[in-house]
């Protein structure tokens, strides 16, 4: 029997509270409150923020949206700070100043974790710190208006990677955050989307209580920056997956072996089930310059091809071929 | 206890001292004994703190900011490049009100890439709102970051606190250090104990801890409406520190026979002088050779005011160690590009504006990346600065000592 039960779920205070400034249909704070849902003990637990959308949404002087001890210190020093808390807790803790060890869960844009954070987190995992660190996806540095990130994907617009008569939109793939951290061999890694809460909830769990750094890397789909509707949110979460752009699946630290999680198993087990990656572009106007003045299937074929190479490359590092 | 210690050396020593909670270091010439020595404490026993490798000086304050939030006592060491790296988390390690103390080996900023010293880097974070103390010798370093735990976590400061040493002419030679017995330190420093703010009507410490009654946001964005605010408290705080300064150098100072001038400012040779020395640091002690020379050869006109605390800077207490004389060469071991003289020069200039003490002021900078002061040099600009005075015009031009033109 799980630990989560909607009903017992719906009566549990939410500590990320109402009153919080981010956009309608934002997915951050759908991940935000899922996984602050699956803290085993709220009243142990230090949230560590990095700059970001989600960070001046949540808060601003002299008002907070918290409803546990937060700390905001930098962009790309997010797990830098983590570190650090970690280490004061057991050091009080030996004092005998406080009776635990509180579970640290750290949240941070793209932005703040594929680029500019990259050193910080990559130092923090290495050393072995117990946190869990939620990357938040949305695709581009959202808080300062839609610019190209290391996690933008191939030919989306964004306002540095504009789309004209010579370029369309941004020519590079992705970094792929995930297995970057995956490969550092100590951490518990997972990718999530909010359409599968209940995925997203038992690897956050899992997260925390596994002893020493855990990293989820957890589309985000914003509907500012890439141009679709705020109902359409979970929507656009959810294709992102049956399409392959965005698959599911854990790594174990302990076996060091990937798995794919049951959306992404399925897929893997009937190839049928895998939507082409046009259903989730045409969804979102990021991408609307390869639909028209005229369909560039061209341009759709080379993502195709990308995700179907990273799908395929997946499928060897789970085993299943 | 007397033992033969490098700057390095003592300053690891006395955090040993201190009940620090938690380090966070990287390694940079001439920084690296300090956390060498450390890491040689935490993993024989001897300091029951946790220590940290940090993967770069960004992420080692990062770290510390962490720490010192959750209430831990924290330390961290570096110099030049480091420290510039740092700059950015200094303002927010001030603005958060943590009492972090950091030991600056001061090294010359690149580049080109340098490492010996001089205070490029320490001046460039000097309105980062840290407390700054420029120490003469590994005795004052040793004494000095045990009283900076004290400063810092002061509840009428809690701001982070600066030591200086000057690289390699400190933190490389060895000289006979007094420390304190163990015991003796504990009791000076205790352990830290967290301010307490009020929050829906209830106490509570300054702190992440969960058990807090209420739990604290830490960072928060802060608009036009409240940041001056905030900024104006920390400016408020810096004032407030002069006093908690004044009042640890003296109360340290009785248990251990050491004092340096008033906790500010010292002065050397001032009650006969007509002529003054101003610098920092280890330079200090040429001067004082060079003042001895001359009176050996009965010319007692020439005194030293050290600069120890340079941030807050002593404006009150640098007018009255001035009275009476005629002129002052106020030697900056940092560059000014484009401004009128290096920051010492600028601030004393400034704290003399409004007094009626009113000597020649010539600025002289000196020993960029490591060049030597030679007690000849120093010669040199005392012969200068009589000259300035008997010529009755004012120089209005800064000098280069030393430099090949």
């Amino acid at each position: 029997m799980s630990w989560i039960n909607l009903r017992e779920l719906a009566k549990k205070r939410s500590l990320f509270t109402s009153g919080h400034r981010l956009c309608a249909g934002c997915a951050a704070g759908i991940i935000g409150r899922l996984v602050m849902h699956s803290v085993p003990d709220p009243k142990h637990v230090v949230v560590v923020h990095a700059t970001g959308c989600w960070e001046v949404a949540g808060t601003i002087f002299p008002y907070t949206a918290w409803a546990v001890p937060w700390i905001h210190n930098a962009f790309e020093n997010a797990a830098a700070t983590a570190s650090g808390v970690e280490l004061a807790f057991k050091a009080l803790k030996d004092k005998g100043v406080v009776k635990k060890v509180p579970d640290i869960i750290v949240f941070g844009g793209d932005g703040g974790t594929v680029d500019i954070g990259l050193q910080s987190l990559s130092g923090a995992i290495e050393r072995g710190h117990n946190f869990l660190y939620v990357l938040y996806d949305n695709n581009a540095y959202m808080n300062t208006g839609i610019q190209r990130s290391g996690a933008t994907p191939r030919y989306a617009w964004t306002t540095t990677s504009q789309v004209g008569k010579v370029i369309p939109g941004k020519l590079e793939a992705r970094k792929p955050i995930a297995n970057i951290i995956a490969a550092h061999g100590n951490a518990y890694v997972a990718t999530a989307s909010p359409a599968y809460w209940r995925d997203l909830m038992e690897k956050a769990r899992k997260g925390i209580e596994y002893k020493g750094p855990a990293f989820i890397h957890a589309i985000s789909p914003c509907c500012r920056g890439w141009r679709f509707p705020p109902n359409m949110t979970i929507r656009v979460a959810k294709l992102a997956v049956e399409t392959c752009a965005f698959p599911l699946w854990e790594y174990d630290p302990e076996t060091r072996e990937y798995k794919l999680s049951p959306p992404s198993l399925a897929i893997a087990k009937n190839p049928k089930l895998k939507k082409p990656i046009e259903e989730y572009l045409k969804l979102q106007g990021r991408f609307a310059h390869l639909f028209k003045p005229e369909k560039r299937e061209d341009l759709i074929a080379r993502i195709q091809e990308d995700v179907d190479k990273e799908w395929n490359q997946l499928l060897e590092l789970c085993g299943i071929t | 206890m007397m033992l033969a210690l490098n700057g390095d050396e003592a300053v690891a020593y006395a955090v040993k001292q201190s009940n620090v909670d938690v380090i966070a270091a990287f390694p940079i010439t001439p920084q690296t004994i300090i956390v060498e020595k450390l890491s040689e404490y935490v993993a024989n026993g001897e300091l029951k703190a946790y220590y940290a490798c940090a993967e770069s000086e960004h992420s080692a304050i990062s770290m510390i900011v962490g720490a010192s939030a959750a209430g831990a006592r924290t330390f961290t060491a570096t110099s030049a490049n480091g420290l510039a790296l740092m700059h950015e988390i200094l303002y927010i390690v001030s603005s958060l009100r943590l009492p972090v103390v950091m030991a600056i080996v001061n090294r010359a900023l690149s580049g080109p890439i340098n490492i010996h010293t001089d205070h490029g880097d320490s001046m460039a974070e000097r309105d980062a709102c840290w407390i700054q103390i420029y120490c003469e010798d590994a005795q004052e370093a040793y004494d000095t970051v045990i009283q900076a735990f004290r400063i810092g976590e002061n509840h009428k400061v809690l701001l982070p606190v600066m030591v200086m040493l000057d690289g390699f002419l400190i933190s490389h030679t060895t000289q006979n250090v007094d420390v304190l017995e163990d015991e003796k330190v504990s009791n000076f420093v205790k352990h830290r104990i967290p301010a307490e703010i009020e929050v829906f009507g209830k106490k509570v410490p300054l702190t992440l801890n969960p058990e807090n009654e209420v739990p604290l946001t830490f960072g928060p964005l802060d608009l036009w409406d409240y940041y001056f605010e905030h900024k104006r408290q920390q400016e408020d705080a810096m004032e407030k520190s002069r006093e908690v300064i004044r009042k640890v150098h003296d109360e340290y100072a009785k248990i251990s026979g050491r004092s340096y001038g008033n906790g500010f400012i010292e002065t050397y040779n001032m009650d006969s002088a007509e002529y003054a020395f101003i610098c920092l640091s280890s330079t200090a002690g040429t001067v004082k050779s060079l003042i001895d020379k001359l009176i050996s050869k009965g010319d007692d006109k020439l005194g030293l005011v050290r600069i120890r605390t340079f941030r807050p800077f002593p404006y009150e207490e640098l007018p009255k160690a001035l009275e009476g004389v005629k002129g002052v060469a106020v030697l900056d071991r940092s560059g000014a590009f484009g401004a009128m003289g290096g920051p010492v020069y600028n601030e004393v200039r400034s704290a003399l504006y409004d007094s009626d003490v009113h000597p020649f002021i010539n600025g002289y900078i000196y020993g960029l990346g490591g060049r030597d002061m030679t007690m000849e040099m120093l010669k040199s600009i005392y012969d200068d600065l009589v000259e300035t005075v008997k010529s009755g015009k004012p120089k209005r031009k800064i000098e280069f000592v030393g430099v090949r033109e």
